[in-house]
């Protein structure tokens, strides 16, 4: 199956690799995703604050690109839930406002483009790789199962809210994610905030409010005994690995939980080479919980430092009866 | 008490915008598809829903009720918008099926077509986000971060370069940013999109 992919900014750098388990998995799973040509920026949730047609505008010009390459597959597929929500919302609204529809075309004829709302059919990974690679098929790729692996499966927000075109059935209590790591052997624990918020940019705007909910979260995996978190959002990633830090700095916790791509699960259990997953960058180390399924994971070559003072240090005094020398 | 226009006109530069609607008319107009902003019930599910709820000025029911009473500059003036985090909770769950957080969109380009300041932190935040998409058709962390950090956190920096540094070494930032091939015909796009906006 092809399957037209919009990236998004994200996964060029911050969410690499998601980009690479994801693109690890085609051949496994029989599908070719065929990467928009030129696409730009999707606006995250910072354009439509500033303006409203500009940025519906701006995700007309993929929705537009998208539908000239749309040769034999009309599907246009996301991985990022933030990108998957806006192009979805913009194909979305064209189709529903006649009004925005002619503002939308009349913007993107200054480009000499076009979007005929209803063309693609918007996509989250998820819901492709769930839906269309199946269950069945999935299990059949499966060399390594995940036994032993205790997680948690974490939507956050945008993959099934608002959901304009309701495939996900439930915004609050979703279960695809639940069932497809259960495909992969993994012990699936209950996980009440599934799709509760991780933030978000409030990171960058208000550390009280994004800490705390950053901290539930963290909270609610330790409490339901996870050994890590599942994603399917570079937003979630991001949020929950590189701050857990700052997070447990400013309530003087403890929290220690990673997050991985339900796309890195995929490929370990399909027996792909964690190297190849992009396992290894994170913040909050994994390793210990990917132990449990005899994933070695080499650490990454640590950065050059000059050797420590200490050694070419004069001799320190020792304290007297201390025979023992250090400490 | 009615708001007459000699009111209004005392009230600041964005009553021209609005070309003679109450706010809350322009926010409807502004809203890409039905917003159903008038069929709020006031019954406060969204307000307790919402994560971030405990650090907003209002909630959005009050939010709406103020929009309806045409305290214009109160809602300007409020940082609620700026405090959603987009999780749409409020969205699925209102009876109404009011669009809460696109109306909450709506409303913060308002308050960024007035330069107004009710969160700098976060308006900043958006239009920093959106240079660089405007400049290179894409996104931008590492400029978007430094700058915003040093704009708006001095005080978190050193904690912060831990975090940068973090994200460089281990692979997961660009210093350079990445440009699309075709972004005058993007600029041409966007350009038109902001005059039709204007129009509105």
């Amino acid at each position: 199956m092809k399957y037209l992919f919009y990236p998004g900014c994200s996964m060029q750098r911050n969410a690499k690799s998601y980009l690479d388990s994801l693109l690890a998995l085609q051949d496994k799973i029989g599908a070719e995703f065929i990467e928009l040509d030129d696409w730009n920026c999707c606006g995250a949730t910072e354009y439509s604050s500033v303006n409203r047609t500009a940025s519906h505008a701006l995700v007309g010009r993929n929705l537009a690109i998208a539908q000239d390459m749309s040769n034999g597959t009309n599907t246009l597929m996301a991985a990022c839930s933030a990108c998957y929500l806006n192009l979805q919302k913009t194909d979305h609204y064209m189709g529903e406002d006649g009004l925005f529809d002619e503002r939308i075309n009349d913007a993107l004829a200054a480009g000499d483009l076009h979007y005929d709302a209803g063309s693609l059919d918007v996509r989250h990974a998820l819901d492709v790789i769930f839906n269309d690679v199946g269950l069945e098929n999935i299990k059949k790729q499966v060399v390594k199962p995940l036994k032993g692996l205790k997680v948690a499966a974490y939507y956050g927000c945008m993959i099934v809210r608002p959901d304009v075109n309701n495939k996900y059935g439930n915004p609050e209590y979703p279960n695809i994610l639940e069932e497809l790591l259960s495909a992969l052997g993994a012990e699936v624990v209950d996980f009440p905030m599934k799709t509760h918020c991780c933030s978000g940019h409030m990171t960058q705007i208000s550390g009280e409010t994004a800490y705390e909910l950053i901290r539930r979260l963290a909270y609610g995996a330790t409490q339901y005994d996870a050994d890590m978190l599942v994603t399917l959002c570079p937003m979630c990633q991001l949020n929950i690995d590189a701050y857990q830090a700052e997070t447990n700095r400013f309530f003087n916790t403890d929290y220690e939980v990673p997050i991985l791509y339900f796309t890195q699960l995929m490929g370990l259990a399909f027996g792909i080479d964690a190297k190849d997953l992009g396992i290894g960058k994170e913040f909050v180390d994994p390793r210990p919980a990917l132990a449990k399924i005899g994933v070695e994971v080499e650490e990454e070559a640590p950065v050059p430092r000059r050797s420590k003072k200490k050694d070419e240090g004069l001799p320190m005094p020792k304290m007297p009866g201390n025979a023992g020398g250090e400490n | 008490m009615t708001v007459t226009t000699e009111m209004r006109k005392q009230k600041g530069p964005w009553i021209d915008q609005l070309k003679g609607r109450a706010l809350i008319e322009w926010v409807e107009d502004r809203t890409p598809g039905d917003s159903r902003l008038e069929m709020c019930i006031q019954c406060g599910t969204c307000g307790g829903s919402c994560p971030s709820g405990q650090d907003m000025d209002h909630t959005p029911r009050q939010l709406f009720a103020m929009l309806r009473a045409e305290l214009e500059e109160e809602v300007l003036a409020s940082n609620t918008p700026w405090f959603c985090v987009s999780c749409y909770l409020c969205t699925v769950r209102c009876p109404q099926d009011v669009k809460i957080t696109d109306i909450m969109y709506t409303i913060k380009t308002l308050a960024v077509a007035e330069g107004r300041s009710a969160a700098n932190t976060a308006r900043d935040f958006s239009e920093s986000f959106i240079g660089y998409v405007e400049r290179y058709g894409r996104g931008f962390e590492f400029g978007l971060a430094t700058r915003h950090a040093l704009l708006h956190m001095p005080m978190s920096v050193p904690g912060l370069v831990e975090l940068g540094l973090g994200m460089l070494t281990k692979g997961r930032m660009d210093m350079t940013p990445h440009k699309i091939e075709k972004i005058d015909q993007l600029h041409k796009i966007l350009n038109r999109a902001k005059e039709l906006e204007a129009m509105l």
